[in-house]
């Protein structure tokens, strides 16, 4: 919650700040005299505190603003860019947690094979790797050279491919090395030791018993992450001109323009809290531990 | 027993030699970046000495006029990409080393602070970052420099811009350092040598700087040069999202920004060699923080 | 025919200096129904030995010679798969501490079906009443209730209770219990004692009980076999090396047992401390601890022979020379 808060004012400032509003109304041609009017007439003249409590009371109500480049209430844009980038970080995510978790598995059981070494050294370039250059090499290699895959734009089927395996990559070597190490230090429990014991298959073992258990700090993890999956997205959908929020905030950073920008981050903000919430109810349907008072009959 | 030769003989003999290599790696290209104005075949900056007869040539063509080759091909304005790509690395250096040097200065002070007044002072310190924390280093970057943007007016803006990216990447990067040393701090001031010398009346800000720097000189090397990594992809970001540093002084990210424009039309060198100087430079740094950070905190994860 | 055969074992761990031996030549028998004891301090090997018999040595610890058999099956060098399918089904496991042995996530229901039906053919439903029959033999109040609970709410005797339903869920014909109790409350361990006891006997179940509790041992061993420095330096009926044992390494650690019937003043103690495996003395390992050493000790190693009621690897006895 003091996320929010702190957020919250940041953002007034920038809204606030950031930006001539008077520009956006009067143009360039502009009296001394119709200056001062409509910065009265926009209740700009009125003290700071006055102003934020106004703000807050607009955001709570849906009201960000009006964008100082496109002219529109800020909300209405937010809407229009949303839902792309909400398809693009799902496929991401889920591209992501379908192959890093079993990749993880996979280099945690087989520490010393090839294919674990092939792994790990590919998680340590796609780290190095900027999100920028891996989203260019691939426009280069399957549009360019290959021509099998569009590289901008969201209109069609194929379009989400490569921004999604761009925005994915970071996320999906992050995952691999996290669940990687929690699965070898799992491996070393007690429980698992018990469970060999018990005569039960490899693949219930690490599957089910072990993976289960890495879980919830991985999951911590991920949702720890989330600032990073929105930084990448800037990029990722400059570099394949995909027409979500990233781009308008990237847009909206070269023109100035404040009351988007605030929009954003209180968005961002908002998400990050959402998520962290979900991941605290997710904990309680993992771990019965969290459920119940310690002790017991 | 076994856990030993698990840690540190066998991963040490493992990891030196990547340490050794990443080491060279990174001295030749801060050699190159350093002494690019003697070593560079071509100043791109010269415009005298650019030839549009020789634009968009692909790697290893012979310039027009016959006295020497592009060894990775020219730019569409027939810079010689090698000689862009030295000039770069400098910029992309500069920026990333300033930012980091910034952030240590911020970061190590908010941090002894923080850590040795305690309180309502640390509470609040340590709020901010944790809030700074929660938002990556490009969006913060993105947000200062948009804000510092429309402060200013556009002349003033763009002969400070290199300031300002320092400023928006290495205010990015404080928090981390501020936490280790805060932590550090901590630990030390509670201890009994620190106390005998209050008692004894030196003044407790020497008692920090002489007792507490050399303690947190390992961690903030680790996590200065994790940070040195971050920033230059940081600064390549922001050039690359075209919010960096103006196009009269390009780095690894406007080279990599503009190449790209050029992808389409099959001149992929544009791009790819300056992504590939980046890379390098970025995996080399990483490497050797890893390695660093093995060799010198051995409890830091 | 005895249940579990053990000829010669020995187990090594190799390291960047040579071969560790943690177990050397162990040989011993158990026959159904029959409980044997093998005690020690720790490190003596005899929780490996019964790692070994279950095939889950740690790494990277190997049987180096001799053979294991399971109802006259050689059973030492199977392969992985096979050895899984022994693995609960024929050799069930009960470890130390009962906090850490079942998994957290998932319920002691869950943990006793997947295992009875990784080894016996039964449907889910079958499985599940078994698993509430299990838990009702082993103790736990209103199991039908309780099959659906996770482990953290029960209490640590509760826990080992279950863990030996696991154990004995795929009627295996050997259990090896390693320290079964000494994690568990003193109140506690005599109830698991008795339980365990009680469960084998009904099912005709061997167990092998390691322990480092001497008290244990008495209450619940039918033999008792004491290791030192990897080697077994006694083996016998539990009354014979209680009251009349001959090696003196075996005499001291009797002699650390409190008795009711026979008051003592103070407990005595053996000094010194059992060697590193890389150190092991020539000759008896025990010998410079030993209070009867002599040169014959330092020099040879004695092997285990008959010596009255119990068998026993000491030079005493055997002729001074």
């Amino acid at each position: 919650m003091p996320v929010l808060l702190v957020v919250g004012f940041i953002a007034f400032a920038l809204s606030d700040f950031v930006g001539d509003p008077v520009l956006l109304y009067l143009g360039q041609d502009q009296t001394q005299e119709q200056r001062e009017a409509l910065i009265r007439q926009l209740g700009r003249d009125r003290p700071i505190f006055v102003r934020y409590a106004d703000y807050v009371w607009g955001v709570l109500h849906g009201d960000f603003g009006i964008s100082y480049a496109a002219r529109e209430p800020v909300g209405q844009l937010l809407m229009q860019y949303l839902p792309a980038t909400l398809e693009l970080a799902g496929i991401a995510s889920a591209l992501a947690v379908a192959v890093g978790v079993p990749m993880g598995v996979y280099t945690a059981i087989h520490r010393n094979t090839l294919l674990s070494r092939v792994f790990m050294i590919g998680s340590l370039i796609g780290v190095s790797l900027p999100t920028f250059m891996l989203g260019m090499l691939l426009i280069l290699v399957f549009s360019v050279w290959l021509g099998w895959l569009p590289s901008f734009g969201r209109e069609t089927v194929l379009s989400p491919v490569l921004p999604a395996v761009t925005l994915a990559m970071f996320q999906m070597t992050m995952i691999m090395r996290l669940v990687r190490a929690e699965m070898l230090e799992i491996l070393r429990a007690e429980y698992i030791r018990f469970a060999r014991a018990r005569g039960l298959s490899d693949r219930a073992i690490h599957f089910s018993h072990a993976l289960k258990n890495t879980l919830v700090p991985v999951m911590t993890i991920i949702a720890l992450q989330f600032g990073g999956i929105v930084a990448f997205s800037l990029v990722t959908e400059t570099v394949f001109e995909w027409p979500g929020l990233g781009r308008l905030l990237v847009k909206s950073v070269a023109s100035a323009d404040g009351p988007v920008m605030s929009a954003y981050l209180l968005l961002t903000a908002l998400l990050f809290v959402t998520i962290n919430l979900v991941v605290d109810l997710l904990y309680f349907a993992i771990d019965p531990r969290l459920r119940l008072p310690r002790g017991g009959a | 027993m076994r856990d030993w030769l698990d840690s540190d003989a066998v991963h040490g003999f493992r990891t030196s030699p990547i340490a050794v290599l990443s080491c060279l790696l990174l001295w030749l290209l801060i050699g190159g970046a350093v002494l690019a104005p003697w070593i560079a075949p071509q100043n791109p900056f010269d415009l005298g000495r650019v030839s549009l007869m020789d634009s968009s040539q692909p790697p290893m063509s012979p310039a027009a006029d016959g006295d020497r080759t592009y060894f990775l091909g020219t730019d569409q304005q027939g810079r010689d990409m090698l000689s862009a790509i030295l000039y770069g690395l400098r910029v992309s250096l500069l920026v990333g080393g300033l930012a980091v040097a910034f952030a240590v200065v911020v970061g190590v002070t908010i941090g002894l602070v923080s850590g040795y007044v305690g309180g309502f002072v640390d509470l609040v310190l340590m709020r901010i970052a944790d809030v700074q924390l929660t938002f990556p280093a490009v969006l913060t970057a993105l947000l200062v420099d948009g804000s510092i943007r429309a402060a200013l007016p556009r002349s003033v803006h763009d002969s400070l811009q290199l300031h300002v990216v320092v400023f928006s990447i290495g205010i990015s990067l404080w928090p981390s350092l501020a936490r280790t040393v805060r932590g550090s701090t901590m630990v030390e001031r509670g201890k009994d040598y620190v106390l005998a010398a209050r008692v004894i009346g030196v003044p407790s800000w020497r008692v920090a700087l002489t007792h507490v720097l050399p303690n947190v000189v390992g961690p903030v090397m680790v996590i200065a040069t994790l940070g040195l990594g971050m920033a230059i992809l940081a600064e390549a970001t922001l050039s690359f999202l075209g919010v960096g540093l103006p196009a009269s002084r390009p780095s690894l990210g406007t080279l990599i920004k503009y190449g790209g424009d050029y992808l389409y039309s099959g001149s992929w060198w544009m791009a790819a060699f300056p992504g590939l100087a980046l890379m390098l430079l970025v995996l080399a740094i990483n490497l050797l923080g890893d390695w660093l950070r093995d060799a010198l905190t051995p409890g830091l994860r | 025919m005895p249940v579990l055969s053990v000829r010669d074992l020995v187990v090594e761990f190799p390291n960047r200096r040579g071969v560790a031996r943690a177990v050397d030549g162990v040989s011993f028998e158990i026959d159904p129904g029959e409980v044997l004891g093998l005690v020690g301090e720790s490190g003596a090997g005899k929780s490996l030995t019964g790692a070994a018999i279950v095939g889950l040595l740690p790494p990277p610890g190997r049987i180096a010679g001799g053979a294991i058999l399971l109802d006259g099956e050689r059973i030492d060098a199977l392969p992985p798969h096979r050895m899984r399918a022994i693995r609960g089904r024929r050799i069930g496991m009960i470890f130390q501490d009962p906090l850490t042995a079942l998994n957290p996530l998932f319920t002691v229901g869950q943990q006793l079906i997947e295992t009875m039906r990784a080894h016996l053919p039964l449907s889910h439903r079958q499985a599940r009443e078994r698993a509430i029959a299990w838990l009702a033999e082993v103790g736990i109040a209103a199991p039908s209730m309780r099959v659906d609970a996770y482990p953290n709410a029960f209490s640590g005797g509760m826990r080992q209770r279950v863990a030996i339903a696991l154990a004995l869920c795929a009627e295996p014909r050997l259990v090896i219990a390693d320290e079964p109790t000494t994690a568990l409350d003193v109140s506690i361990q005599a109830q698991i004692v008795a339980l365990l006891r009680r469960l084998a006997r009904e099912r005709g179940t061997a167990i092998l009980l390691i322990t480092h509790d001497m008290g244990v041992i008495a209450e619940t061993a039918d033999r008792v076999a004491v290791m030192y420095a990897g080697r077994i330096v006694e083996i016998g009926s539990t009354r014979a090396v209680i009251d009349s044992p001959s090696h003196p390494y075996a005499d001291g650690l009797m002699a650390s047992i409190p008795s009711l019937d026979r008051p003592v003043d103070r407990l005595r103690q053996i000094d010194g401390a059992m060697p590193r495996l890389d150190a092991i003395p020539a000759g008896c390992a025990f010998h410079p601890r030993c209070p009867s050493a002599f040169d014959r000790c330092r020099v040879e190693r004695p092997e285990l022979r008959d010596v009255g009621p119990t068998r026993s690897a000491c030079w005493l006895g055997q002729g001074h020379g």
